[in-house]
């Protein structure tokens, strides 16, 4: 992408009408309106972020990460991720082999279910767990009888988060493992590679860079889901929240300097994400 | 024509065996729950929860919302694309990069971010207040988070239409004597409007659903600063599940009409790509 860019700008330099005023107004007219809006919806509140969380000093910001509660919800959030992440990454990659390796009949219906948590509100991603588990619920009664806790309990918000997170790996890897075809697969299987070993060997290492991809994009969205894990965690400080439901809570009890405080972690997140994807991206890996 | 084509590959039965289960348990499963849930109401207290004053009132604010902040990034999704692939200067690839920041950030941060940037003390809040402008709790408020979280769906759909624009076509309408405006509408403006479009749709469909971002800038008062996924929430909170799924439902078809435009723009994107390029 960074070599065509380069290329549409090698040619504009030659056009005429290039040097004319109304170019140069339309121009910087262009990068100033494009900057400006940039700076107010995502600059402004980027560096709020940062100094919010600072206004009371240093040490105001260390201490905001003793409280307990919050180590809580930063543990609860890794422990979420570090589930959610692998099992939607072995799904993508099985999703992937099934679409991409064979023909099939229902094959775009398929595509398309795969696709839908993300055109679901993340409220409803939550709420359809609690119709299932809540007390409510379908097996609301079975679940209280045999003591199991899924809704307002670590279970619950592990589903939600795989339900919205769901689609992210096999996304990224779909379309590429369609795109590099299966020439190299089809000549391993012949030369007398087994299924697995031709898998690791030959596929795995064709489509790392989406997986890493998919996987980071997958890994950003779990650590970050507000709305469904909202729905199905019961708000219990200490237990059930995450880092983002523990910042509303801090938020509201006036508490800003704790609540940027860990907003501050999320966005370096967020900011360690956007640079590991660019670096995918200089790999030569395009999304599709 | 059999279920599959054969292939000597394997795994075909195992892939497609776990894709399909966990697909069903994880996603299909719940939401037959959730449809079952909200079909399984009385006709009229489905009617009454869908269409009860409080619950218009959060419609009129979610999709009046999200279609003006559609409409926003319309225009400056399209303005920030054309800077992206168009100009060249200093910082345009961290500016680039920058834009896909709403979808790595966390909901909660923007929402909270963007609240105490905008509100009456805030950075920009307070050169807007004398203006007599009211940003946070206001439709104002959720319009901007709105904007914001969908933003990088206009910009991303329309960068890639705007590189496949031929340089060469709007030169030869040049020298023939066509203007810069002439040469936008009958030479660009056709290329990259389905792809404009679809930028619209991407970005209206996500921000309908928005809950995280808007909670904290809404104010939250019924029938005025109340979106549906939060009207969802009371219900569930009151332990009113088939209210809340018949909600649920209504946006789940909205979803769907939603996907099917999605669908249908990108079909039409490609035919008019391989007509263009005839």
């Amino acid at each position: 992408m960074a070599a065509a860019q380069a290329s549409a700008f090698g040619t504009e330099a030659g056009r005429p009408g290039e040097h004319t005023w109304v170019h140069a107004l339309v121009r910087w007219g262009c990068i100033a309106t494009s900057l400006t809006f940039l700076l107010a919806v995502l600059l402004a509140p980027l560096a709020t972020v940062f100094v919010m969380a600072l206004s009371r000093g240093l040490a105001a910001y260390w201490h905001a990460f003793q409280d307990p509660d919050t180590l809580a919800a930063i543990r609860l959030t890794l422990i979420t991720a570090a589930v959610v992440v692998p099992v939607n990454t072995i799904f993508g990659l099985s999703a992937a082999w099934a679409i991409a390796k064979f023909e099939f009949r229902g094959k775009s219906v398929l595509i398309t279910l795969i696709d839908l948590p993300l055109a679901i509100s993340p409220v409803i991603s939550g709420m359809v767990f609690v119709l299932l588990f809540g007390l409510h619920g379908w097996f609301g009664l079975w679940l209280q009888a045999h003591n199991i806790s899924i809704i307002f309990a670590l279970p619950g918000i592990m589903l939600a988060t795989m339900f919205v997170t769901f689609p992210y790996v096999a996304r990224e890897l779909i379309p590429l493992m369609q795109q590099l075809g299966n020439d190299e697969e089809e000549a391993a299987i012949t030369l007398g590679a087994g299924g697995w070993m031709t898998f690791f060997r030959v596929t795995l290492p064709k489509v790392r860079w989406g997986l890493v991809y998919g996987m980071v994009l997958c890994n950003a969205r779990a650590m970050g889901e507000f709305g469904a894990v909202s729905v199905v965690s019961g708000h219990i400080r200490g237990l059930t929240n995450t880092m983002p439901l523990h910042i509303e809570i801090l938020y509201n009890e006036y508490n800003f300097v704790g609540a940027f405080a860990v907003a501050s972690l999320l966005t370096l997140l967020a900011v360690l994400t956007l640079i590991v994807k660019t670096l995918v991206e200089r790999t030569g890996y395009r999304r599709r | 024509m059999s279920f599959r084509q054969p292939s000597i590959l394997p795994g075909f039965g195992l892939t497609l065996g776990f894709t399909t289960f966990f697909l069903s348990t994880i996603v299909l499963l719940p939401l037959a729950a959730l449809v079952l849930a909200g079909t399984s109401m009385h006709w009229s207290d489905f009617v009454g929860t869908v269409f009860s004053a409080r619950a218009l009132g959060s419609y009129r604010l979610s999709f009046g919302a999200s279609l003006l902040a559609a409409t926003i990034n319309l225009v400056f999704g399209f303005i920030i694309a054309w800077t992206l692939t168009r100009y060249d200067f200093p910082g345009r690839k961290l500016v680039d990069a920058l834009i896909d920041m709403p979808f790595a950030l966390p909901t909660a941060v923007s929402g909270i971010a963007l609240t105490t940037v905008f509100a009456q003390n805030g950075w920009i809040g307070r050169y807007l207040e004398p203006l007599g402008i009211k940003v946070a709790y206001t439709w104002l408020g959720v319009t901007l988070a709105l904007t914001l979280i969908s933003m990088p769906f206009a910009v991303r759909a329309v960068q890639p239409a705007l590189l496949e624009v031929q340089r060469e076509l709007e030169e030869a309408a040049e020298t023939l004597g066509a203007g810069r405006l002439t040469v936008f509408r009958r030479i660009i403006l056709p290329i990259i409007l389905p792809a404009l479009l679809t930028g619209f749709t991407l970005a209206f469909a996500r921000a309908v659903g928005e809950y995280g971002s808007v909670i904290f800038i809404s104010g939250n008062l019924p029938m005025k600063t109340e979106i549906t996924p939060l009207l969802i929430v009371i219900h569930l909170e009151q332990f009113d599940y088939q209210g809340a799924a018949a909600l649920g439902l209504v946006m789940l078809a909205i979803s769907f009409v939603v996907l099917l435009a999605i669908n249908l723009l990108q079909a039409w994107g490609r035919r008019e790509q391989v007509r263009v390029m005839r």
